[in-house]
């Protein structure tokens, strides 16, 4: 509790450095990310993440100095390395893309460990502190790394804020932009370059094993609280300004642990709860609806079969045992008996020792279940010209769903009709 | 003799690994192979809380199950939140790996592994943990044996169900007509590419076994189409990658793991750009012929 009220309080410089720090790349990653979420190359992002070790490794071997600026130009080019082979293996044989990144993102990532244990064991003593690279160190974010790193990661905010319009297009529909005249390739090219940049800033506070996260779990988040592209952009960003917040915190009360790994973590069960909880997409509320659904269609099947049993001894109001409307069509059991219960609660049946039977309402709604479902029938076969034996099905399904507006549409382009194709009348 | 028995463990290994990812290939699941083996690192740490050995039959079985179950939470987002395909497996594994590597951080005292060697392992020390009968014979080092019980594993299972995964690999359908159940070799195939991941971690680590499974595979696709030859290139091109990269990583003084998968990198990137250039010169050839016929 101490270290969290010294943290927060802000007194210390380089907290405010690493926070500022951490929440910038951290951002950014998700901003840039919502992009590739939304083009479904999400796993570009991982393979571009492990690519920039050997890059990484190379520049430090090249240059002998752990400068960030050399160090992010030798990331950037493996980066940007592996995305080109990528493409070219997708596009020239027959490895089909999950193929391909799995490929050069183990590959690539293997060249970097082999160059990095090889740097190692060399013995520099400059190279201590470069396997930070591996799981992230968010405190390490302070002095001129910071600047070069916030630079970056303001540069990509700036680049995607103003190429938002176009990005978004291009997400959604590529054919469209070339249609209207947009820079496709160009904008391809920008993606992937702010693709690469965002992992290639993102590592110091994460780490290249699990970067990854950073690009896809916020999107991915995001995307069940909202439909609109640019609140997702921006829920995305929050949550990972909030992750990296959260990991700058851990990075400087626990400084032997990664960080990396416990900034993936809070993004990761911000993402499980949205899964579960986000109102319409979520998995309990779209579980909820379908429920409301299903007993919809249940009660509505149920009020037509009656209809239909009494529509065969003339007596529509003759209480009906749970056999009879077993025999009429079948019904698994616990769901009759469960629906027959709902629609008691909700006044549409009556029940007496066991039987059942309709009450005026039932009576109304199950006679329009049945016109409905003879109106289209009829539709169809007049208009779509299809056999009277194939529309039963359709009919059975689109029953539920016709509007009285389209129900009186319907009856006026039918002219009120007596009879449906199977010369079943059709109640008015 | 050291470098036979780390190149002996590393082939066996390689060798398990090319013939499941020749499956993981053909299903385009090669990244769903990646999920697995970060995936099942929380397993390994926690059945390492509770077992307190390393190479226990539980530890392989426990993370096996975790391997399996890890496909099931990415099908489970997939079908019920309907997240995007891509989505779910990054979202999944990353967030299982990040546990294991803080369980990691936070029992450092008690769990014997470090976060460097879940990544690339450390195939070096296999001759060092050599395996003591009661009587004190020494029989070889024990990494060698897990690796060649796992190769055995698999290679039963081979021997069985290789029909039935063939089948669910090209016509799932057809498969499933027939009254094969495709789930249930689907969880197998899972099954037994987490088991050979978990063994095989402490030898090469999470990120390089996936290069093992795609790497040989993805090489012996290259030159064939037939599932049978595939394998079986598949593993002549692992026993190969096993050999040349110890010699590598032992004149670099790197790590081993590291120099197998760099092998196996070179040797697919040579394969494809010498088939590119003579399929264009056929091409070339067969277009001139055409032009002298005509």
């Amino acid at each position: 509790m101490e270290t969290l009220i010294e943290f927060f309080s802000f007194q210390d410089a380089s907290i405010i450095a690493v926070v500022v720090g951490s929440i910038l790349v951290t951002s950014s990653s998700a901003v840039v990310g919502t992009f590739t979420f939304l083009k479904k190359k999400a796993l570009l992002g991982d393979a571009v993440a492990h690519a920039v070790l050997p890059g990484i490794c190379l520049a430090f071997i090249v240059s002998g100095t752990k400068n960030p600026l050399i160090l992010i130009v030798g990331a950037f080019i493996t980066g940007w390395l592996s995305l080109v082979l990528i493409d070219f293996i997708t596009a020239k044989t027959k490895l089909k893309e999950d193929t391909a990144i799995a490929l050069v993102l183990s590959v690539f990532f293997g060249v970097g460990i082999l160059m990095l244990t090889k740097i190692q064991h060399s013995g520099n003593a400059a190279q201590s502190g470069l396997d930070s690279f591996l799981f992230g160190n968010a405190a390490a974010l302070i002095g001129a790394d910071l600047l070069v790193f916030a630079t970056v990661s303001a540069i990509l905010l700036l680049v995607i804020g103003l190429l938002f319009k176009e990005m978004k297009i291009l997400a959604f529909d590529p054919e469209y932009a070339k249609v209207i005249g947009l820079p496709v390739r160009s904008l391809e090219l920008v993606l992937t370059s702010l693709t690469v940049l965002a992992v290639v800033t993102g590592i110091q506070a994460v780490g290249v094993v699990l970067m990854a996260a950073m690009l896809i779990t916020p999107a991915a988040a995001a995307r069940f609280w909202t439909q609109d592209t640019f609140k997702m952009v921006v829920i995305a960003g929050f949550l990972g300004a909030f992750s990296g917040l959260a990991g700058a915190f851990v990075s400087y009360s626990a400084p032997t642990m990664p960080t990396g790994p416990w900034i993936v973590m809070i993004i990761s069960i911000i993402a499980l709860v949205s899964f579960f909880v986000a109102p319409k997409r979520g998995i309990f509320s779209r579980n909820l609806h379908q429920r409301v659904l299903r007993h919809m269609i249940m009660d509505e099947n149920l009020l037509k079969e009656l209809y239909h049993i009494g529509e065969k001894d003339n007596s529509p109001f003759k209480e009906r045992t749970i056999a009879a409307i077993m025999y009429e069509r079948f019904f698994p059991e616990g769901q009759l008996i469960s629906g027959l219960s709902r629609l008691r609660r909700k006044g549409f049946l009556v029940s007496k020792d066991g039987k059942w039977k309709f009450s005026q309402s039932g009576y109304e709604k199950g006679q329009r279940m049945v016109k409905l479902h003879r109106l289209w029938e009829l539709y169809l076969t007049e208009y779509l010209k299809i056999a009277p034996d194939h529309v039963h099905e359709d009919a059975e399904t689109i029953e539920h769903v016709i509007t009285p507006e389209l129900e009186a549409r319907l009856e006026k382009m039918l002219s009120f009709p007596e009879k449906d194709p199977h010369q079943s009348q059709i109640p008015y | 003799m050291d470098a036979f028995y780390i190149i002996a463990t590393a082939s066996s290994f390689a060798i398990s690994c090319a013939i499941l990812g020749s499956f993981l290939i053909l299903r385009r699941m090669a990244m769903v192979g990646d999920a697995i083996s970060h995936a099942v690192l929380p397993g390994i740490v926690i059945a390492f809380l509770f077992t307190g050995s390393r190479d226990s039959i539980e530890m392989i079985i426990g993370a096996g199950i975790l391997g399996v179950f890890t496909t099931f939470i990415i099908e489970f987002f997939h079908r019920k939140a309907r997240l995007q395909a891509d989505a779910a497996i990054g979202v999944t594994f990353t967030w299982l790996f990040a546990l294991g590597v803080i369980l990691v951080s936070l029992y450092a005292g008690q769990v014997d592994i470090d976060q460097e060697c879940v990544l690339y392992g450390e195939i070096a020390y296999v001759p060092l943990d050599v395996w003591i009968t009661d009587s004190g014979q020494n029989l070889g080092p024990r990494a060698l044996y897990i690796a060649a019980g796992i190769l055995v594993i698999n290679l039963i299972f081979m021997w069985l169900g290789y029909r039935y995964l063939y089948l669910t690999s090209f016509d799932p359908q057809f498969a499933a007509t027939i009254g094969v159940g495709v789930s249930v070799w689907n969880y197998l195939l899972m099954g037994s590419v987490s088991m050979t991941t978990v063994a095989a971690f402490e030898s090469v680590g999470a990120i390089l076994i996936v290069a093992l499974m795609v790497a040989p595979a993805a090489t012996a696709y290259l030159i064939t189409d037939r599932l049978g030859r595939m394998i079986g290139l598949g593993v002549l091109f692992a026993i190969l990658i096993s050999f040349l990269g110890y010699y590598l990583a032992a004149w670099l003084d790197a790590s081993i793991a590291g120099g197998i998968v760099t092998v196996a990198g070179i040797l697919f990137f040579s394969v494809m750009m010498i088939q590119k250039l003579c399929l264009k010169r056929l091409a070339l050839g067969s277009s001139h012929s055409d032009l002298k016929a005509s």
